[in-house]
């Protein structure tokens, strides 16, 4: 059987998008009632810090933010197909290396925490 | 090798006369215009640019555990940079994208996860419903955990 890369990559998108699916709109209303004036506790700095400082807190945050990257990062390079951009192994590039580099800099961020 | 079909040569090859009907396809609007002009394809297409709202916001909270990291003035810069009617409107549209990631995703769970009991399979409204259940579920939790319940 000839070998492919697709199953890393779908996998990644699917993980993303059922992580995404469960989390993301609870995660932008938090975000949202900031931009309201109405910040919830959990995202005053002691709190968010106190959070992030723990591994179970590191952990969570890696997984939300790499598996959302890479889940946005695969349906982006189909969706910009249907919209008419044909080049896809340059595309397919581009939008895998924005993820990866994100994936690194959250490691880079969260170990500083 | 096999000889070419003539039925398949085309026109301006000068086989035969024919001129077959060959449909211009925009690249960029096909989804707008016959013969995808079809609610079924304006579906597809939202639910694929939800992508490009999750990846912003994904973003959003890279930047914000950056600031995190970089101590509490830093942080709370951030979070009065995206307090205002701007930023909650586009927060409200990301949010409008992201529920419809999720009922999108949930609504094909049946395709995706089918479970069989015996010669049976269980109906999908079960797997749709427990997706939409765990989600009621996590997204309580996460208030709470975050002090707005």
């Amino acid at each position: 059987m000839a070998k492919s890369n697709k199953p890393i990559f779908w996998s990644l998108f699917a993980a993303g998008g059922t992580l995404a699916a469960f989390l993301a709109p609870v995660l932008v209303l938090l975000f949202l009632l900031v931009a309201l004036g109405h910040a919830p506790a959990l995202l005053s700095y002691a709190q968010l810090h106190a959070f992030a400082a723990g591994w179970f807190g590191k952990l969570f945050l890696l997984a939300v933010i790499t598996l959302f990257l890479w889940h946005a990062a695969h349906r982006l390079r189909v969706t910009l197909h249907d919209f008419g951009l044909r080049q896809d192994a340059m595309v397919a590039i581009v939008v895998y290396l924005m993820a990866a580099a994100g994936t690194v800099l959250s490691v880079v961020y969260l170990l500083r925490i | 090798m096999t000889t070419p079909n003539p039925d398949f040569v085309r026109p301006d090859e000068g086989l035969i006369g024919r001129k077959p009907f060959v449909r211009e396809i925009s690249k960029t609007g096909w989804y707008l215009k016959p013969p995808f002009k079809h609610p079924r394809y304006l579906r597809y297409m939202s639910r694929e640019v939800t992508c490009v709202f999750i990846g912003a916001f994904t973003l959003l909270l890279l930047c914000a555990v950056e600031r995190l990291s970089r101590g509490q003035a830093a942080y709370e810069s951030f979070l009065a940079a995206i307090t205002g009617p701007w930023s909650a409107l586009g927060l409200l549209i990301v949010l409008a994208f992201a529920v419809h990631n999720a009922t999108s995703w949930f609504n094909v769970t049946p395709k995706a996860l089918p479970v069989q009991l015996g010669e049976e399979f269980l109906p999908g409204k079960y797997i749709v419903g427990a997706h939409y259940a765990v989600w009621a579920i996590a997204s309580v939790l996460v208030l709470y955990f975050a002090g707005v319940l």
